[in-house]
């Protein structure tokens, strides 16, 4: 994979495609697989597979907490449930219902955030979620993602749907860098190391990996070797990857489109603390709200982007 | 005992006894809001549902979700006089490590379908296992029990007007209108005004009957039967407290830790409640 930097470009579809399509497939291949939606079907692109299998796809109209109440009760009867909507609906808004109808009630909901962060764009403060993965990860038991690409998401929405329990996937609705064959393999709970390196070690969730990939680069202009590793799965978290760069590294970045705290970077933390002590700095949002803007521009303002992460790690090393 | 034959009356005085028994033993508990439900329970429990207690998981049978979750113990009896688990069991009520929690969880009792105790959320699962059941062609039905203070969480309206769209004829609200919620009377904190009318107004076919009248409630759950496109909400009218009427006069019935005066007098009614039975 060490060409992968080079070769980061935009996928061919959107990832509420991979959403809707692969939840479709899954419901033709098992007939407990049903999508509901909180009058967002048509922004994930499941308004065309409702029109398909209607009696499978239930919009719940704007009602997010009753919309995990039926998922559970759904659940209940042996069904699986995919719940969207947008990140911060999926959790700020629900969190009690996740928690108590979700995860403590031990039901089977598979939930998928999207517009995560500043991919919200233009929906601007309100609709900005840096914190869903933080929440997310106070559920005991739950397991929490974030995908950085479209075979990745394919793969999540499988897993997911295979098995049981409380699984939280965190998105972007668009066109995602494409990091990965379609066929491209992911070991369970793994960490997925993009590049290898010994001077620093980079780990990244969602959009933030193509940019860790690009620090990489310039960071190899500076002689600095840093590997990249793509963080997906938040909780549990892959303690032996992030011991083993630690002991290799020394210098460790995370770097996530969420806030600092309650997801990857606090997640990293909290294993290098335990477990083997090393310099750390985390790239994300700082106590702060979201705020409209494109992404060029909230990357730069919330220091999101390569050139941030390629300056943390050289801090480090 | 047969199920069809049973005397609602009788099976409604056990149940009160029995959740008497409970909190007396630990000394403290949901007593109000356990003693309103005792009538529609052994309505549901001893003449309408179709369960098997030795075989809770049963594929076929009706659901049960009590929304108002702190009604626990009440349920604990109906499940214990229906044959769930032993009478000992319910004497674990809230002890360590116990099964019966005050708020029922589905994963520690059996026969308890939905982990209740957040007001709102119990409705909205119900009305999911009642989707499910309806998309697949099912004749289970869903019975849930929402209290009148539970109805000031928005959640509640959500699942109503969702039971209504999806007309869930398969679905039955009864709400525990015993006029009290936890700060006081339900018309100071938040007025529920007409129940009836709301529940009309939201789709569901909707009427009040005595909630202390089993037959009443029996009544009301068979006119709902008739109902094809609707779901049905029958509105109880409670009493909180209900059967101990030092209970009944109080001003907040909700959670009591009993002292030794409310105890001689607990003790008193089920020393009647357990005559009755002798004599039954």
């Amino acid at each position: 994979m060490n060409e992968a930097a080079a070769n980061v470009k935009l996928d061919a579809v959107e990832m509420r495609q991979v959403y809707s399509s692969a939840v479709y497939e899954l419901a033709q291949e098992n007939a407990d697989i049903v999508a509901l939606e909180a009058d967002l079907m048509s922004s994930i692109s499941m308004d065309k597979i409702k029109r398909r299998i209607p009696e499978r796809v239930i919009n719940c109209g704007v009602m997010e907490a009753n919309m995990i109440g039926i998922a559970a009760g759904l659940s209940l009867t042996g069904r699986i449930p995919f719940v969207h909507t947008f990140a911060q609906f999926a959790t700020r808004r629900c969190f009690d219902q996740l928690f108590v109808s979700g995860a403590y009630a031990k039901t089977n909901i598979k939930i998928l955030g999207s517009d995560s962060g500043i991919t919200a764009e233009h929906n601007g403060g309100t609709h900005m979620a840096f914190e869903d993965l933080g929440l997310a990860r106070l559920i005991p038991n739950a397991f929490v993602y974030e995908a950085s690409d479209a075979a990745m998401l394919q793969f999540l929405i499988k897993k997911a749907a295979a098995e049981y329990g409380i699984h939280y996937i965190r998105t972007i609705r668009k066109k995602a860098v494409r990091l990965y064959d379609e066929h491209e393999t992911f070991a369970d709970g793994k960490a997925k190391v993009l590049k290898d390196g010994s001077d620093a070690a980079l780990f990244a969730s969602g959009i933030m990996v193509a940019e860790a990939l690009r620090a990489a680069e310039l960071l190899k202009e500076k002689g600095i070797d840093a590997a990249v590793i793509d963080m997906y799965c938040i909780k549990p978290i892959d303690q032996e990857t992030v011991i083993r760069y630690a002991q290799k590294t020394n210098a460790i970045v995370t770097a996530e489109n969420h806030n600092v705290i309650g997801g990857l970077g606090s997640a990293v933390a909290e294993v290098l603390s335990e477990h083997h002590p090393a310099p750390l700095k985390r790239i994300g949002v700082h106590e702060a709200f979201g705020q409209v803007g494109t992404i060029d521009y909230l990357k730069k303002y919330y220091r999101l982007t390569a050139e941030h992460i390629a300056r943390a790690a050289e801090q480090l090393v | 005992m047969s199920v069809k034959e049973i005397n609602m009356e009788r099976f409604r005085d056990q149940i009160r006894l029995l959740t008497l028994k409970q909190l007396h033993h630990l000394g403290f508990g949901h007593y109000g809001g356990s003693l309103s439900i005792a009538d529609v329970l052994a309505v549901l429990y001893g003449k309408v549902m179709k369960i098997d207690p030795a075989n809770p998981s049963w594929e076929d049978r009706d659901f049960f979700i009590l929304s108002k979750g702190h009604g626990g113990p009440a349920l604990y009896a109906a499940l214990h006089l229906t044959g769930y688990f032993e009478e000992d069991v319910l004497y674990t009520l809230n002890q360590n490590g116990t099964a019966l929690p005050s708020h029922p969880d589905r994963n520690l009792t059996p026969g308890v379908d939905m982990t209740t105790g957040s007001l709102g959320q119990g409705i909205s699962a119900a009305a999911g296992v009642a989707l499910s059941h309806k998309l697949s062609g099912r004749s289970n039905r869903t019975f849930v029990i929402v209290g009148d203070g539970e109805l000031n969480e928005g959640q509640c309206w959500e699942a109503i007007q969702f039971a209504a769209h999806h007309k869930l004829h398969n679905f039955y609200v009864f709400v525990d209108d015993n006029k009290q919620q936890l700060d006081g009377p339900t018309k100071d904190i938040i007025d529920p005004l007409d129940f009836v009318s709301k529940f009309s107004a939201f789709g569901f076919y909707s009427e009040r009957v005595n909630g202390h009248e089993p037959d009443a409630i029996y009544q009301a759950t068979k006119r709902g039967e008739a109902q094809r496109e609707r779901p049905v909400a029958v509105i109880l009218d409670t009493v909180k407290g209900k059967g101990i009427p030092y209970f009944e006069n109080m001003e907040n019935s909700h959670h009591i830790r009993a002292n030794d005066e409310q105890n001689r007098i607990i003790e008193k009614i089920m020393m009647t409640l357990e005559e009755k039975e002798v004599r039954a």
